[in-house]
C-alpha cells in the first residue's frame, strides 16, 4: 500500500491520479456499497404484503351448509377460492379418467382431503379469468375468456390452460369447518 | 462549460453514443474535470448534500405514497399503517419526516454560507435568484407535506396559512374558497395538497438542475471572493477533489440524520399530530414546524392581517433583491470586517425570532418580535446598501493561490 | 488544512464518543433523576403558580439502547384490559400485535383465546345484517362505544381519547435552554409522554392543588389532578390499590399500574421501538466507520494540493 502511494506521489503534480488499487480507496467504495445495498433493501421490502395483509391470509368456512352439488365462492387473499359439494355423479366423474391421458396428469385423490369436498382456487391457469362453474364438456368449470375447460376435480381437460386448478393449502377443522391458507 | 469539451471517449460504445448524445462528455465537464477553487471549506459541501437530500426525499416520498391515503377518513390512520404494517414503513416515514427537517436545516446553513461570502454578487445574481426560488418551492413543499398526516397541527397549521390569502383585499375570501375547494380546509384540500406534494419535488429538482447549470457558467465562489484565474493554479478537477470531500460532507450530514430519525424522531414534530384532526377543536397553541417559526414571529409582530401576510412574505422577497442591495465591492466576509459582524447580528436575529415565533404572542414578546421583524429588514434594506459605501475593507488576495499561501504562512506564523 | 481537518475529525469523534458514553451516561442520569426530581419539585412549588412537570421516570425502553419490559407490557396490558378500555378505545391495536415481536409477546394461542373473548361486528354475507361474530388476531381491539356521541353520552360529556397513539399524542413543554438537552446524545429524553401518562395516574388530589387558582371550583364529574394542565380532569380516579390482580408478585399499587400501563401505552404507540433502536445503532456505527474511511480518503486525495 505504502509502495503504491509513493509511486502515485509525483512531485511537483498539481492533481496527483490516485491508484485504483490502492486498498483504502478500496475499503471506502466496498462499505460504501454495503451501506447502499443494506439501504436498498427496505424500501424493497416496503412493497411486499405487510403485517396486515399477512394476518388476513386464513379464512375459515363453515361447510356444513353447503348441500350437495352446490359451489361456494370465498374470498381468500383478495382471490375466489371454490368449495364445492360434490355429487356421486361428479366424484366418479373425477376418479374414472385415464390420469396419464390428462395434459397436467393428477389423480383425484391427490386433489381433495375427502372426495365430497372439492376445494381450489377460482383463477384459470392460462391468464387469470374466473371460470364458469357446472359449464363446459367435462362438467366441472369452464372459462369464458379463452376456452379452457375443466372437470369435476378442477383439471384442465381442453383450451390453452397449462395447468390444472391449483389446490391452496386447507384444513379440516371440524368435519363441518375448514381453513383455508 | 465553455469552449469544446475535453472528453475522450475511451471505448467505441462511448464513441458511438457521444456523436450522437453528447451526454458522457457533458458529465465529463461538470462533475469530472470542472474546475472547482481548491480552497473551499467544509460550508461548501452543503450543496453536495442538500442534493442528497432532496433525492432521499423524493425516494422516501414515492414510496410512502404506495401506502398514504388521501382521504380526511383515513388519512391518519393510513400514516399509523405506514408505522405498524408496513415493512420498515416505520423507517421510512421517520426518515422522510426528519428528512424534511434536515433538508432546511443543509438550506439555511446553505443560504448563511451564501450571505457570509458573498455568493449572490455579480455575476452570481441569477444563481442565488434560482436558489430564492427553490427555498420558496421547499416551503410549499413542505408546508403541504405537513398537512398529510391529517393530525391536529396538519388541519390547523393549514387552516392559518391557506387563511393568510384571505388578507387580500377584495379577492381574498375567493382565493381562500377557490384554495379550499369548499368552505373550510376539508376532503378536496386534503386531495389537492397530496397532489401538489407530489408534484412540487420534481419542479424542485428542475429548478436545482438551472441552479447547477448557473452555477457551471459563473464557477464557484470560494472563501477568497475572488475567481479562478489560472485554472492550474487556483483549482483542482472536481472529481475526485470535491466528489470525495463531498461525500464525506454527507456522510457526517448523514450521522445527525440518522440520530433524528432513529433515536429522537419526534423531536421536532408536535405531539399534537398524533391526535386526527377534529374541525371543531382549536389545539391551545398552534406552532408550525421549526423551520417556518422566524416567518412566523414575522407574520403575527405586525398588527394588522394584511401587513403580517406582507411583510412575511416581503422577508423572503427581499433576498430576491440583494445581489443589488449589497454595495460592496468585496465579496467575501473575510474581508468585511464590519459586515462579518452584521453577519452574525442578523444569524442571531433570525434565531431570536425563530424562538419567539414558538412563543405565545403575550407581552414582551410581541414587543421583541416587532424589534427584530425591524432589524431584519433594516439589515437588507439600510445596512447592506450603506456597508458597502462606508466600510474600509482588508486587501482581497489577487487570486486563489495567494490566498491560500497568505493562509498557510499565517498557520505556520500561529504555530510558531 | 490542519484546523479544518481537526475540527472535522473533532466533530467525528464527538458523535463516536457521544454514542459510546450515552449509555454510560444514561445510566447516569437515570440514577441521578429521581434525586433530581426530588430537587425540583419543591422549587417549582415554591414559584408559586407554574405548574409542576411530570416527574422523570426510568424506562427500560428509554435511550439508545432501550427495549421494552415484556414482563411490564403483560401487566400493562392487563391494566388497559381491565381498566382503560372500558371507556377508552385502542382502535388501531390489533390482537395480532399482542403476539408480536417486540410487545408483549403472548403467544399466538394465548391471542387467539384472547380474541375468541370479544366480539366484532360485521356485515353478514348470509344475511346482509350486521350481526356480531368472536374476534379473530387480524380483528382490531373493539371500542367500548359505537361513536364519539355514544362515549361522551356515558362520560357524563366527556369524551375518553382513542389511546392507541396517546403516548405520543401527549408531551410537556420544557423551558429554554432545557428543551435543547432532551435532542442531544447521551441526555436524549424523549419519554415525555409516557412520564405525563404515568403523572395523570398519581396526580389525583383530594385537595385543591397548591398552583390552582383560589377561586377555582370543580364541575360535576371533575377532579383536581396535580398534572393535568388547569389542575382539573375530568376522569374520574381510574385506578386504586389492589384493582388489577397481579400474578407475578408484583406490587399492586396505583403507582406500579400506573407505570405498568403507561408502559403498555408506549408500545401500543410505537411498536417498532425496539427495530428502530436496533437499526439505528447500526446504521450510525456503520456511518461512523463510512466516514472514517472517506476521511481518510479524502486526506489522501488532497495530500499534495495546498488548500
Amino acid at each position: 500500500m505504502s509502495n503504491v502511494a509513493t509511486t502515485t506521489t509525483m512531485p511537483n503534480s498539481a492533481h496527483p491520479e490516485p491508484t485504483r488499487r490502492d486498498m483504502l480507496y478500496l475499503a471506502t467504495g466496498a462499505v460504501a456499497a454495503v451501506g447502499a445495498g443494506a439501504l436498498a433493501w427496505p424500501f424493497i421490502a416496503q412493497m411486499n404484503p405487510d403485517a396486515s395483509t399477512l394476518a388476513l391470509s386464513s379464512t375459515e368456512v363453515d361447510i356444513g351448509a353447503i348441500p350437495e352439488g352446490q359451489i361456494v365462492t370465498i374470498k381468500w387473499r383478495g382471490k375466489p377460492v371454490f368449495i364445492r359439494h360434490r355429487t356421486k355423479k361428479e366424484i366418479e366423474e373425477a376418479v374414472n379418467v385415464d390420469v396419464a391421458k390428462l395434459p397436467d396428469p393428477q389423480p383425484d385423490s391427490a386433489r381433495v382431503k375427502k372426495p365430497e369436498w372439492l376445494v381450489v382456487i377460482g383463477v384459470c391457469t392460462h391468464l387469470g379469468c374466473i371460470p364458469l362453474g357446472h359449464q363446459g364438456p367435462y362438467d366441472g368449470w369452464f372459462c369464458p375468456c379463452h376456452g379452457s375447460a375443466y372437470d369435476t376435480s378442477g383439471r384442465i381437460r381442453q383450451g390453452p390452460a397449462p395447468r390444472n386448478l391449483v389446490v391452496p393449502d386447507y384444513a379440516f377443522l371440524t368435519p363441518t369447518k375448514i381453513k383455508v391458507g | 462549460m465553455s469552449g469544446p469539451s475535453t472528453y475522450v471517449p475511451k471505448n467505441a460504445a462511448a464513441r458511438w453514443l457521444e456523436q450522437r448524445l453528447p451526454i458522457l462528455g457533458f458529465a465529463h465537464d461538470s462533475f469530472v474535470a470542472y474546475p472547482t477553487p481548491k480552497n473551499l471549506n467544509y460550508w461548501w459541501t452543503f450543496g453536495a448534500i442538500l442534493s442528497f437530500m432532496l433525492v432521499a426525499q423524493i425516494v422516501t416520498g414515492v414510496v410512502l405514497a404506495m401506502h398514504y391515503t388521501a382521504n380526511t377518513n383515513l388519512a391518519f390512520n393510513s400514516v399509523e399503517h405506514i408505522m405498524r404494517d408496513v415493512n420498515w414503513g416505520w423507517m421510512i416515514r421517520y426518515l422522510h419526516a426528519n428528512g424534511a427537517s434536515m433538508f432546511f436545516l443543509a438550506v439555511y446553513i446553505h443560504i448563511a454560507r451564501g450571505l457570509y461570502y458573498g455568493s449572490y454578487k455579480a455575476p452570481r445574481e441569477v444563481l442565488w435568484i434560482l436558489g430564492v426560488v427553490i427555498f420558496l418551492l421547499m416551503m410549499a413543499t413542505a408546508f403541504m407535506g405537513y398537512v398529510l398526516p391529517w393530525g391536529q397541527m396538519s388541519f390547523w397549521g393549514a387552516t392559518v396559512i391557506t387563511n393568510l390569502f384571505s388578507a387580500i383585499p377584495l379577492v381574498g375570501d375567493a382565493i381562500t374558497t377557490w384554495l379550499w375547494g369548499g368552505y373550510s380546509v376539508d376532503n378536496p384540500t386534503l386531495n389537492r395538497f397530496f397532489s401538489l406534494h407530489y408534484l412540487l419535488p420534481f419542479m424542485i429538482a428542475a429548478v436545482v438542475g438551472l441552479h447547477v447549470w448557473a452555477l457551471h457558467v459563473v464557477g464557484q465562489n470560494n472563501p477568497a471572493g475572488v475567481d479562478i484565474k489560472d485554472v492550474a493554479k487556483d483549482s483542482v478537477p472536481f472529481t475526485p477533489h470535491a466528489t470525495m470531500k463531498d461525500a464525506l460532507g454527507i456522510s457526517v450530514f448523514l450521522m445527525l440524520f440518522a440520530w433524528f430519525a432513529f433515536f429522537v424522531p419526534n423531536y421536532l414534530g408536535h405531539s399534537d399530530n398524533y391526535i386526527e384532526a377534529n374541525p371543531l377543536v382549536t389545539p391551545p397553541h398552534i406552532v408550525p414546524e421549526w423551520y417556518f417559526l422566524p416567518f412566523y414571529a414575522i407574520l403575527r409582530a405586525i398588527p394588522s392581517k394584511l401587513g403580517g401576510v406582507i411583510f412575511m412574505f416581503g422577508s423572503i422577497a427581499v433576498l430576491f433583491v440583494l445581489p443589488w442591495l449589497d454595495t460592496s465591492r468585496v465579496r467575501s466576509a473575510t474581508y468585511r470586517p464590519l459586515y462579518k459582524i452584521f453577519f452574525w447580528l442578523f444569524i442571531l436575529c433570525v434565531i431570536c425570532l425563530g424562538w419567539l415565533g414558538s412563543q405565545p404572542p403575550e407581552g414582551g414578546a410581541v414587543l421583541a418580535a416587532r424589534i427584530l421583524t425591524a432589524y431584519y429588514f433594516i439589515h437588507f434594506l439600510v445596512i447592506m446598501p450603506l456597508l458597502g459605501l462606508f466600510e474600509t475593507t482588508k486587501p482581497v488576495p489577487a487570486s486563489i493561490a495567494d490566498a491560500v499561501l497568505a493562509k498557510q504562512a499565517g498557520q505556520a506564523g500561529a504555530a510558531h | 488544512m490542519m484546523k479544518r481537518s481537526l475540527s472535522l475529525g473533532l466533530i467525528v469523534a464527538g458523535l463516536a464518543g457521544a454514542l459510546t458514553v450515552s449509555a454510560m451516561a444514561e445510566d447516569a442520569a437515570k440514577a441521578a433523576a429521581p434525586a433530581a426530581h426530588e430537587a425540583a419539585a419543591p422549587a417549582e412549588e415554591g414559584g408559586g403558580h407554574s405548574q409542576p412537570q411530570p416527574p422523570r421516570n426510568d424506562w427500560s425502553f428509554a435511550g439508545v439502547f432501550g427495549h421494552y419490559d415484556q414482563a411490564q407490557l403483560q401487566r400493562g396490558f392487563r391494566v388497559f384490559r381491565e381498566v382503560c378500555s372500558n371507556c377508552h378505545s385502542a382502535n388501531l391495536l390489533a390482537f395480532r400485535n399482542l403476539s408480536e415481536p417486540g410487545g408483549p409477546e403472548f403467544s399466538e394461542a394465548q391471542v387467539k383465546a384472547l380474541a375468541a373473548e370479544y366480539k366484532v361486528k360485521e356485515l353478514s354475507d348470509k344475511t346482509g345484517d350486521i350481526e356480531e361474530r368472536p374476534a379473530r388476531p387480524s380483528d382490531h381491539w373493539p371500542a367500548p362505544f359505537a361513536n364519539e356521541i355514544k362515549a361522551r353520552e356515558a362520560n357524563g360529556g366527556a369524551l375518553p381519547p382513542d389511546m392507541s397513539v396517546l403516548a405520543k399524542a401527549r408531551s410537556f413543554h420544557k423551558p429554554f435552554p432545557f428543551f435543547i438537552f432532551d435532542a442531544l446524545p447521551g441526555l436524549s429524553y424523549q419519554e415525555h409522554g409516557v412520564d405525563y401518562i404515568t403523572a395523570i395516574m398519581n396526580g389525583y388530589r383530594d385537595e385543591k392543588p397548591h398552583g390552582a387558582k383560589a377561586d377555582d371550583t370543580l364541575a360535576a364529574g371533575q377532579s383536581w389532578n396535580e398534572y393535568m394542565p388547569g389542575y382539573k380532569i375530568g376522569m374520574p380516579k381510574p385506578l386504586s390499590d389492589g384493582a388489577v390482580d397481579y400474578t407475578d408478585g408484583t406490587p399492586k399499587t396505583v403507582d406500579q399500574y400506573a407505570k405498568d400501563v403507561s408502559a403498555f401505552l408506549m408500545w401500543t404507540a410505537e411498536p417498532k421501538l425496539e427495530q428502530r433502536k436496533k437499526t439505528g445503532m447500526r446504521a450510525l456505527i456503520f456511518l461512523l466507520v463510512l466516514s472514517g474511511l472517506l476521511y481518510a480518503t479524502k486526506k489522501r486525495i488532497w495530500s499534495n494540493v495546498p488548500h
